[in-house]
């Protein structure tokens, strides 16, 4: 009994050609083009100072300057008021940090679409706000808020708590959307009110990645409260501007370093935390 | 009936109501730092003040003249934000390149070699100082060398997120799935190589979303550092406020709120064409 023929094996295809370079790639051609062109125009229009720095001069005066840092100044009653002015921006950018995770939590709920065929009305609109309280960066709103709350480290939390709110509030309505719909379509199947689904179902799942976002935000904050005060909002910043201002070069120097431990300090924190959280 | 109240209670109220008391204390001494006292806001002389700086912002200035000032300080700003951002790549690549530790050789058998272990250690040290320095005190230090102008802005930009950008991209580069670039190495390639054809592939979507977010993050800053001089917008803001003209502040305030509009859209685009 002879077997019976297999049925023809079908004629492998030949290998598919990769696609004309000048069709298929034209697009990420035409874009690569228009960036490299943008960013030549950006250098071209910018007039930018290279001999002044890299001339013989220029490396002599950075090297002076540089020099005019040592020792830094570290009498006692300066040592003091530089500790106080850290402890004013930690303060600052911890309270601004806190308060927008707040507003921007409170936010986030209009701005998203919690389960499917939610209407969310709101959804729109809070977004357009959060848009605008991030476009404007930290030291503008510090600067516009000053007419209000007047001189001093008030203005500053208010101010990144301002533009943090904007940054969070939009990370925050991303995370809620994307939770796992299940265990809230299950309790409201049972009739329990929107209130409690959130509490109960919706926030303790995204908790952790919102509390990941805070502390992210939280290092980037400590940088902009150091700065804040350039425009009078209190803290490091106040002390940087006036003594360079002055040309208190070694009063600078002392500044600079409790700058760079702060922000060193909370990165460090905020880098152990967000391990903890994520284990 | 008292059971049904039970049963809807919380049953951790008790801890939650504790650990927000304990909340509340530990936010006092933050309060008194800060000086925090919103109602400040609300007392009838900062009310008025600001009630009259609000009104000036309608309507926003729009004589064609100001319209063509703001135009040019606007493309000064990306300007400024897009060289920086270029320079701040030419920085960040090859210490992003020499701190991976995946394109390591001698980690390939076991633990990487001393010499390597301890460059890279140097190039991450040196990466943390440059960001960690806020380009505000970057700027101030090169306004003293190079003068008032873009320069300095620039030359801020680049050091700060040359810092940041670097760091990101070698940390997203070793989240990635080190397979590709594993046998690329084992079997001869050059570091380089395995980079462009194993790495590169695989987290081009999240390097280029990054990079773009920076960006946008970098036309905030070159605004901050208008403040300082570096020209662009920041410096039409701080002379707006000084003003108290309250209609070019509202147009600025527009033109900020159109830029991450477009940052935004930019952004998306590309993640999905590279998706």
């Amino acid at each position: 009994m002879t077997p019976t023929p297999l049925p023809p094996l079908p004629q492998p295809l030949p290998p598919p050609l990769p696609p004309r370079l000048l069709t298929a790639r034209r697009k990420a051609g035409w874009f690569a083009l228009g960036l490299l062109a943008f960013v030549a125009a950006s250098f071209w229009s910018l007039d930018l100072q290279w001999a002044a720095l890299f001339s013989a001069d220029g490396a002599r005066s950075m090297a002076r300057f540089l020099g005019e840092f040592f020792p830094p100044d570290l009498a006692p009653g300066f040592v003091r008021r530089v500790v106080v002015a850290t402890w004013e921006t930690l303060a600052m950018s911890a309270l601004g940090t806190l308060l927008a995770a707040a507003v921007g939590l409170a936010l986030a709920v209009p701005a998203s679409r919690l389960y499917l065929g939610h209407r969310a009305w709101g959804r729109a609109p809070t977004r357009l706000l959060l848009n605008a309280l991030r476009s404007v960066p930290e030291l503008v709103w510090a600067s516009l808020l000053l007419i209000a709350a007047g001189l001093g480290p008030f203005a500053g939390t208010v101010a990144l708590a301002a533009h943090t709110t904007g940054v969070l509030g939009r990370l925050f309505a991303e995370s809620l959307e994307n939770a796992s719909p299940g265990p809230a379509a299950a309790l409201r199947a049972q009739g329990v009110g929107p209130v409690q689904v959130f509490l109960y179902a919706t926030l303790p799942q995204v908790l952790p990645q919102l509390l990941s976002y805070t502390l992210y935000r939280w290092e980037n904050n400590i940088r902009a409260a150091a700065v804040l005060g350039v425009v009078g909002a209190g803290g490091l910043g106040q002390l940087l501007s006036f003594h360079m201002s002055l040309f208190h070069m070694n009063k600078t120097a002392t500044v600079l370093i409790a700058m760079l431990a702060l922000v060193g300090l909370v990165d460090a924190v905020s880098y152990g935390l967000r391990r903890l959280l994520m284990r | 009936m008292s059971g049904a109240a039970a049963a809807s209670r919380d049953p951790a109220w008790l801890g939650r109501l504790f650990w927000s008391a304990a909340g509340l204390a530990l936010l006092w001494p933050l309060g008194v730092a800060t000086e925090f006292k919103p109602w400040v806001l609300f007392d009838a002389r900062s009310l008025a003040v600001t009630g009259r700086f609000l009104q000036g912002f309608f309507p926003p200035a729009m004589s064609s003249e100001f319209l063509l000032l703001v135009a040019r300080e606007t493309w000064r700003t990306v300007a400024i934000a897009t060289a920086g951002l270029s320079l701040a790549l030419l920085v960040a690549l090859p210490l992003t390149l020499l701190s991976t530790r995946v394109l390591s050789v001698s980690a390939l058998s076991g633990r990487m070699a001393l010499g390597p272990f301890w460059l890279r250690q140097a190039v991450r040290a040196l990466l943390i100082v440059l960001r960690s320095v806020p380009e505000l005190v970057w700027a101030l230090v090169f306004v003293r060398v190079v003068g008032l102008g873009p320069t300095a802005g620039v030359l801020a930009i680049a050091l700060t997120y040359g810092g940041m950008l670097g760091k990101v991209y070698s940390d997203i580069l070793e989240s990635g799935e080190p397979h590709v670039s594993e046998t690329l190495l084992r079997n001869g390639s050059g570091r380089l190589q395995a980079f462009c054809y194993g790495l590169l592939p695989q987290n081009a979507a999240e390097l280029t979303s990054y990079t773009v977010y920076r960006w946008e993050c970098a036309i905030r800053s070159s605004v901050v550092l208008g403040f300082v001089g570096a020209g662009g917008l920041g410096q039409q803001m701080d002379s707006a406020m000084k003003m108290f003209a309250g209609g070019e502040v509202a147009t600025l305030l527009l033109v900020f709120f159109g830029l991450v509009a477009l940052a935004d859209r930019l952004s998306a685009w590309l993640r999905r064409a590279l998706g």
